[in-house]
């Protein structure tokens, strides 16, 4: 009998017992069986399936967890797992659960596998533990949302930005501001159009919270409208679609208005010629024969409107004769705030197209006394020769009004500018972008704006552009051209992939 | 040679029969299959008797028996004594037992001389299990289990222990037994020996589970069959272990 092995050893040896199964030699277990017999005997993942399916969206990479859920998670992640062991049937009921992984798999093969290890008593005392591999295939199915966002009429919720003036400077700005907020993260579509912008939303609130936003940085007024989409009289549930009509003051910067007699007196006698100096939530307005400032906030703007008589692409270029600052006893005295960041100056000046032709200087009185020299060129609007029709410019007497209203400085020439220009700005996914010469020469204008007013930069993001800034001045020239220091600008993040709402101006 | 059999689908057939080398109870079951494997193989020389006690059929596990004589508990009606005492041949004690542990069958295990008894069992049974069987007796557990019955079979041949039981003891069983010991199982690894496996001297019954494997290591330790005639290197160490035993008994 070989089965008693005779040892000299105090310890207790257990015995060793021929497996039931094929009989070779074993250390007495549970079963009384050897491994190899209990793999082949046994199997306790019989119940589970092993391959399966999963449902992905790979719009935004979420995974269906039925009946309709759907759960964003990227491979191999916790989340993932979470989702496939709910896929697997079983797992709970007939095992107990006790480690779960995943196996590597390359992300294009569209394979998933789990390594799953799970437990289960056979016989009392006889607890069994299994390996095995579960594979799940990824099929693409778009989400409902997605669907609805690929239909492309999928909105609940449309904020019509409108302004009613000639370019677009407002919109360039308005699109920095979204960015710098991150305000425009909800919107599911952003569209262009001939005068403004369209933003749609999956979401009522997304647009009111896009109202808000608008409301607290420029000017403007808002009407909403809503349509019945469609109805059901039984559980008195509506469906509509909500439209907003933003309506942006038609004032920009350096624009020259002409206050009604009334609205002027109401201002403490300012202007009537004014210019705009600034546009925030409200309009500010600076007269050029006094530097009185008048704030005027959206609200207060519907109720007296008044339209530009000159917008930036009408100002021409006159040549600075001679600068004759205006000390304070000489100014006239002004009720009421006054700017301080400008300084009064009597100004002659050429028309610079009639320079060899016509020996005819202007005399004007200016707010620019601060930057102008003589010889520099300076943008101006010639309001006597001009030909607006103005309800409220017609009331006054044009002799009273100056001849020249001087707006702002020329610095270097545009082309100069552009090149000298170390920098760029980011863009929002916009539809349907009109790109004419019309539409670049007013971004220029923008970025040139930018350059001359800190002030404006505040709210703007903006990048450093590497293929220029490697690029070596080789002209020396003196010329003053308002730049953009180093210091205020950013390194673009690298992460292009990440961006998928914005697409970096080259 | 070993024979598989089931009792009414169960692997359990020790449970309802007990055999010694001179007489075969069997439960009175529904089906008359189970009794009839027993009456073929053993007809010819013992008789194989159809029993209850106390109108349960669990036989095997309620009794203990052996060539002497048979012990049966207290319960056992008169009639059922009666018809047992008619059947048995006339050289076998029987005797009932007043014995708390009355399945008898579970807490001793025997052969024709020597007995494994449960540590509990009572002084008294011990004394009439002595004088009744004829048998030597031995307070003893097999692998820490004190249903030493269950756990064990052994015949004047050799013994099948519970699987779990160490070399020690096994070695330390088998001096006292003075038979070979190994442990194994039954049942496609089932350890209640026991109740799958019935065994005198040369005839073995077996669950209808057990394996080939199984059913081999039964007729080499129980010396039953082809297998009487060992392989020279067997015998020699079978030879060589009781020769340790003996002399191990004798010092």
């Amino acid at each position: 009998m070989e089965y008693i092995i005779p040892s000299n050893n105090d310890a207790p040896i257990t015995g060793k017992i021929l497996c039931c199964q094929c009989g070779i030699l074993i250390e007495p277990n549970a079963l009384n069986m050897c491994s190899g017999c209990l793999q082949t005997q046994i199997d306790i993942t019989d119940q589970i399936p092993k391959q399966g399916q999963l449902q992905m969206c790979n719009k935004c990479i979420r995974y269906l967890q039925p009946p309709n859920t759907w759960i964003s998670a990227e491979l191999e992640s916790r989340e993932l797992l979470t989702v496939c062991l709910k896929r697997i049937k079983g797992l709970n009921k007939e095992v107990r659960l006790t480690d779960a992984g995943f196996i590597w798999t390359e992300p294009h093969s569209k394979r998933v596998k789990v390594k799953l290890t799970v437990q289960k008593e056979v016989m009392t005392g006889a607890i069994l533990q299994q390996t095995f591999i579960v594979e799940f295939t990824i099929l693409n199915q778009i989400c409902d949302e997605c669907q609805r966002i690929e239909a492309k009429d999928y909105w609940k919720a449309l904020v019509q930005v409108r302004q009613r003036t000639s370019h677009k400077k407002t919109f360039f700005y308005l699109e920095q501001l979204l960015l710098k907020h991150n305000a425009h993260t909800d919107t599911t579509q952003i569209k262009q159009n001939h005068s403004g912008l369209d933003f749609y939303f999956a979401e009522q609130n997304h647009a009111r919270k896009l109202l808000d936003f608008l409301s607290c940085v420029v000017p403007c007024a808002s009407e909403s409208s809503k349509s019945l989409v469609s109805h059901d009289i039984h559980s008195n549930i509506y469906n509509y679609k909500y439209t907003y009509a933003v309506e942006i003051v038609p004032i920009c910067k350096d624009d020259v208005v002409c206050l009604s007699m009334k609205h002027s007196k109401q201002l403490g006698n300012i202007g009537p010629i004014c210019i705009c100096s600034k546009i925030t939530q409200n309009v500010y307005l600076i007269d050029p024969q006094t530097l009185k400032i008048a704030v005027i906030s959206s609200t207060e703007y519907w109720r007296h409107p008044f339209q530009s008589i000159c917008d930036s692409k009408h100002l021409v270029e006159y040549i600075v004769c001679d600068v004759n600052l205006i000390d304070s006893d000489g100014k006239p005295h002004v009720y009421g705030k006054e700017s301080t960041k400008h300084a009064l100056a009597e100004v002659y000046v050429m028309k610079a197209s009639e320079i060899g032709f016509v020996d005819k200087q202007y005399i004007t009185i200016t707010h620019l006394g601060h930057l102008l020299h003589p010889g520099d060129s300076v943008l101006g609007f010639d309001l006597q020769n001009s030909n607006v029709s103005n309800t409220s410019l017609e009331t006054y007497n044009m002799d009273k009004l100056p001849d020249v209203i001087l707006v702002k400085k020329l610095y270097a020439d545009k082309s100069l500018r552009n090149r000298k220009r170390k920098w760029k700005l980011k863009h929002l996914n916009v539809e349907d972008a009109v790109s004419g010469t019309s539409n670049d020469r007013d971004y220029t204008d923008f970025l040139e704006d930018l350059e001359e007013d800190p002030t404006l930069r505040q709210n703007v993001m903006i990048y450093k552009d590497e293929k220029k800034l490697h690029q070596i001045d080789d002209e020396k020239e003196t010329i003053d051209i308002p730049q953009i220091g180093l210091e205020e600008m950013m390194s673009e993040l690298k992460l292009d992939e990440d961006e998928t709402q914005m697409k970096v101006d080259s | 040679m070993a024979v598989r059999t089931q009792f009414e689908s169960s692997n359990d057939i020790g449970v309802f029969a007990r055999l010694t080398n001179s007489y075969c109870l069997v439960g009175v079951g529904g089906s008359e299959n189970f009794y009839s494997t027993f009456e073929s193989e053993l007809n010819d020389h013992i008789p194989v008797i159809h029993a209850s006690i106390a109108d349960c059929r669990i036989v095997g596990r309620l009794t203990i028996g052996n060539r002497h004589g048979l012990l049966v508990p207290s319960s056992t009606t008169d009639q059922e004594l009666q018809h047992i005492r008619n059947s048995l041949p006339d050289t076998v004690r029987l005797r009932r037992c007043e014995e708390r542990l009355s399945a008898l069958g579970n807490v001793i295990a025997c052969n024709d001389y020597v007995a494994l008894i449960h540590p509990d069992l009572d002084k008294e049974t011990e004394e009439i299990l002595s004088n009744t069987l004829n048998v030597e007796c031995f307070r003893q557990t097999v692998a820490d289990r004190v249903l030493v019955g269950s756990y064990s079979t052994f015949t004047n041949q050799g013994g099948l222990v519970h699987p779990k039981t160490t070399i020690q003891e096994q070695e330390e069983l088998s001096s006292l037994l003075q038979v070979p010991l190994v442990a194994g199982t039954i049942n496609r690894g089932s350890d209640v020996i026991g109740a799958g496996l019935l065994v005198n001297d040369w005839i073995a019954f077996c669950g209808l589970d057990t394996t080939a494997h199984e059913i081999s290591v039964i007729e080499s330790v129980f010396k039953l069959g082809q297998h009487h005639h060992l392989t020279g290197a067997n015998a020699a160490t079978t030879n060589k272990t009781i020769k340790d035993s003996l002399v191990d008994a004798l010092t």
